[in-house]
């Protein structure tokens, strides 16, 4: 179905004859594929950042959203833009490979035509370019990297423990990694990592005596110059998910501390203070205005692919705040030139990763395949065939996170189900076979427990309006990151002028209002409290789709949204 | 040295710890023991009766007491809060939590000299301004920060 790196060269070359929409570069790569990722060196001080590949070793779709919406301060600004109106915000012509990679814009198409994204053997091979060209660069991975994925979930990590050093990551931070157990955690940093990758979090300490557990931060002499990379965790790893994983450690934003560390690092020297970010991009942003002396922040968590970071004024000058999207789809490549002990200039270039213009690198490709060896035959079973493209990301629902909730509300006999707004899964094209593996890439979390709960109409609104004034509070720092809790069985209009309590709305189930003293049988998965039980998610999704072997094009239950008007996070 | 300490603290055990503490000065059983226990103010519902019957109505706005505390609570059973007075005579900090069943939590008193810094945990229903307020020559201060206690999952 997707077409091999020649073809594809010739659809670029065929489409820039014929005069249609592509803008020079990639004209000019369909001459040569190598120059497409041409990048010219410049300074002398270079960072590669990676965030949040959610351990897809192998490349990918991934649709980006049509819902991502900013209020306030955040509306109509990066990263609260989608389709045209991303394009048109950052220059980007409509068709070209950076349209694809940047937007939900004619995905089915697109991915067909451009192919799949991603894949650490692929990652391998452009950082190995890109370091080339870069002497002494650093490495640096932003976290969510050792889940997502049927291996890592089996291997408890260890597939991307091993990949991750393969591909020459100097520096982490982490937030899904904490999933699983402290433990776990601390022995690959003290075991797999140790004098090879910096593990650091400024922003976890013990609860008991507030001690460090990791490094705040690390210098680094790049070309002569003591740099300092700063780890900030996921703040609220121990709310959004179980706390029971990390029982001993305390999280939170902490931007006292943050500027305290900055300080340090500076008086030590530190000529370039970089700070990698599992914050997501709003809690970034903010921090932008609040710490100074940061002159970078290489961000993640939210999964926003920014072509162009954002400038933020501070009292101590200006801090550069960019998020490098997901699933291996990009490779973030900051150059800072520096003279005098100062940053006079930065370059940053996000740069996707197109499977078909890239060589695999072999040794990565062996070591993948070794990892996935034993786990082939399962990985691959054939569940079903999708009609419709399967995806997950946006602000309130996807295909596949409806397919979930039908399938739970299904084989648990519910009157409506939940399932959480997680922002990594990889998408489907229509036509494909659903795997055990695209299941897996969907669930495959510690804590996978499906439940069946009897929950009053009070209950259910209370649950959604929390979860909801995460993702809308009009404070970044009260915000988790996530997207909506997915709501199945239940229509309700979410009003985004409202604070939380007053949002939701109009709650109906099968044509009649939501009673608030009614009890009703909801389904869910991946419950945060100690001592849940239930039949893996997994199990209850895969049973449903081998029994129905054609899954027909989903309808998505999506609320009614009020105050969205002119709001460019909205397609 | 964070290892030393805790194993330290471990072989001292906690009783030792705390005569450390009263043997210092910083603890004075005598004077904790024999202020009045203020049960109105502790059992009052409302929070302008809590400040009112603990002493510290008609309290100013103050930007000189920090207050320390989650932005969003990771376990309401135990929010870690700590507050500094920078006010020049501080003599008692106390903590009201509005939307507390009964909003009062814990008045400090400092003895002369004593720097005004508290640090406890608190537990919380549900999202609320959690207060410090401060008495200082014969005037009352106060400043607020908000804790959000949510019901977590679905995160990211």
């Amino acid at each position: 179905m997707s077409m091999n790196r020649r073809e594809f060269m010739q659809i670029l070359a065929a489409a820039a004859a014929s005069g249609f929409a592509l803008n020079s570069r990639a004209a000019l790569s369909a001459g040569n594929a190598a120059s497409f990722y041409e990048l010219p060196p410049f300074g002398n001080v270079s960072l590669l950042h990676i965030t949040d590949c959610h351990a897809q070793l192998l490349p990918i779709y991934f649709r980006e959203p049509n819902v991502n919406i900013g209020l306030g301060h955040s509306m109509n600004r990066p990263p609260h833009l989608v389709g045209e109106k991303l394009l048109k915000y950052f220059g980007i012509k409509p068709g070209t490979p950076e349209a694809y990679a940047f937007t939900y814009l004619d995905f089915d198409n697109a991915a067909r035509t451009y192919g799949k994204v991603g894949g650490f053997a692929h990652l391998a091979t452009l950082i190995k370019k890109i370091r080339a060209s870069r002497p002494g660069s650093l490495l640096l991975d932003g976290g969510d990297t050792w889940q997502g994925s049927a291996t890592a979930l089996w291997t408890k990590g260890q597939d991307m423990v091993d990949a991750g050093k393969l591909l020459g990551v100097d520096v982490m931070t982490g937030h899904w990694e904490f999933t699983l157990g402290a433990d776990r955690v601390k022995h690959v940093v003290d075991n797999d990592f140790k004098g090879k990758i910096d593990f650091v979090a400024q922003n976890i300490k013990t609860s008991d005596f507030g001690d460090p557990v990791f490094p705040s931060y690390v210098m680094k002499q790049i070309n002569g110059i003591p740099v300092a990379i700063i780890g900030q965790a996921f703040p609220y790893t121990p709310i959004a998910n179980p706390r029971y994983m990390t029982p001993d450690w305390t999280f939170g934003i902490q931007d006292d501390n943050m500027q305290l560390v900055v300080n340090e690092a500076r008086a030590k020297g530190a000529q370039v203070v970089v700070l990698l970010s599992h914050n997501g991009m709003d809690v970034d942003l903010k921090m932008a205005t609040r710490v100074t002396g940061i002159d970078a922040i290489l961000g993640g968590h939210t999964h926003d692919g920014v072509p162009v970071p954002s400038i933020v004024k501070n009292a101590g000058g200006q801090t550069l705040v960019s998020n490098a999207g997901s699933n291996g789809k990009f490779l973030g490549v900051i150059d800072f030139d520096v003279r005098g002990g100062k940053v006079m200039d930065i370059k940053y270039k996000l740069l996707p990763v197109f499977a078909n213009l890239i060589e695999p690198d072999a040794e990565m490709s062996s070591l993948i395949s070794k990892v996935r060896a034993p786990y082939e035959a399962k990985l691959a079973e054939k569940l079903a065939i999708t009609e419709g493209t399967l995806y997950r990301r946006g602000n309130f629902n996807g295909t596949f996170d409806q397919l979930i909730l039908d399938a739970l509300m299904e084989v648990k006999g519910a009157d409506a189900a939940f399932s959480p707004g997680f922002r990594w899964g990889t998408s489907l094209l229509p036509g494909e076979a659903i795997t055990m593996e695209h299941v897996m890439d969907q669930t495959a979390i510690t804590y996978p427990y499906t439940t069946l709960t009897e929950m009053t109409g009070t209950t259910i609104k209370a649950i959604m309006e929390d979860v909801c004034d995460n993702l809308f509070n009009a404070d970044p720092y009260m915000q988790q990151g996530g997207d909506m809790v997915r709501v199945g069985g239940i229509s309700y209009t979410c009003d985004l002028r409202q604070t939380i309590g007053k949002r939701i709305n109009n709650m109906m189930l099968n044509g009649k209002a939501l009673d608030p003293n009614k009890k009703y049988k909801v389904a869910g998965w991946a419950p945060v409290g100690e001592g849940a039980t239930g039949e893996p998610i997994w199990d209850v999704v895969s049973g449903y789709l081998r029994d129905k072997k054609t899954i027909t094009p989903r309808k998505l239950n999506l609320p009614k949204l009020i105050g969205v008007e002119n709001n460019a996070g909205i397609a | 040295m964070n290892q030393l300490r805790r194993a330290f603290l471990k072989n001292a055990g906690s009783v030792g710890a705390v005569a450390a503490a009263i043997a210092t000065g910083l603890l004075n059983p005598v004077t904790v023991f024999a202020a009045a226990w203020n049960s109105l103010a502790f059992t009052t519902k409302d929070l302008p009766g809590a400040l009112k019957n603990a002493g510290y109505d008609g309290a100013a706005e103050s930007s000189d007491i920090m207050i320390k505390a989650p932005d969003i609570a990771e376990n309401g059973a135990v929010v870690p809060v700590a507050a500094t007075s920078n006010i020049p005579g501080t003599t008692s900090m106390a903590i009201f939590i509005d939307k507390n069943p009964a909003p009062m939590i814990a008045d400090f008193q400092f003895m002369n000299g004593a720097e005004p810094y508290i640090a406890t945990r608190v537990k919380m229903a549900k999202t609320s301004l959690v207060r410090v307020a401060v008495k200082a020559g014969g005037k009352n201060y106060i400043a607020s920060r908000e804790v959000k206690v949510t019901i977590g999952g679905c995160g990211g």
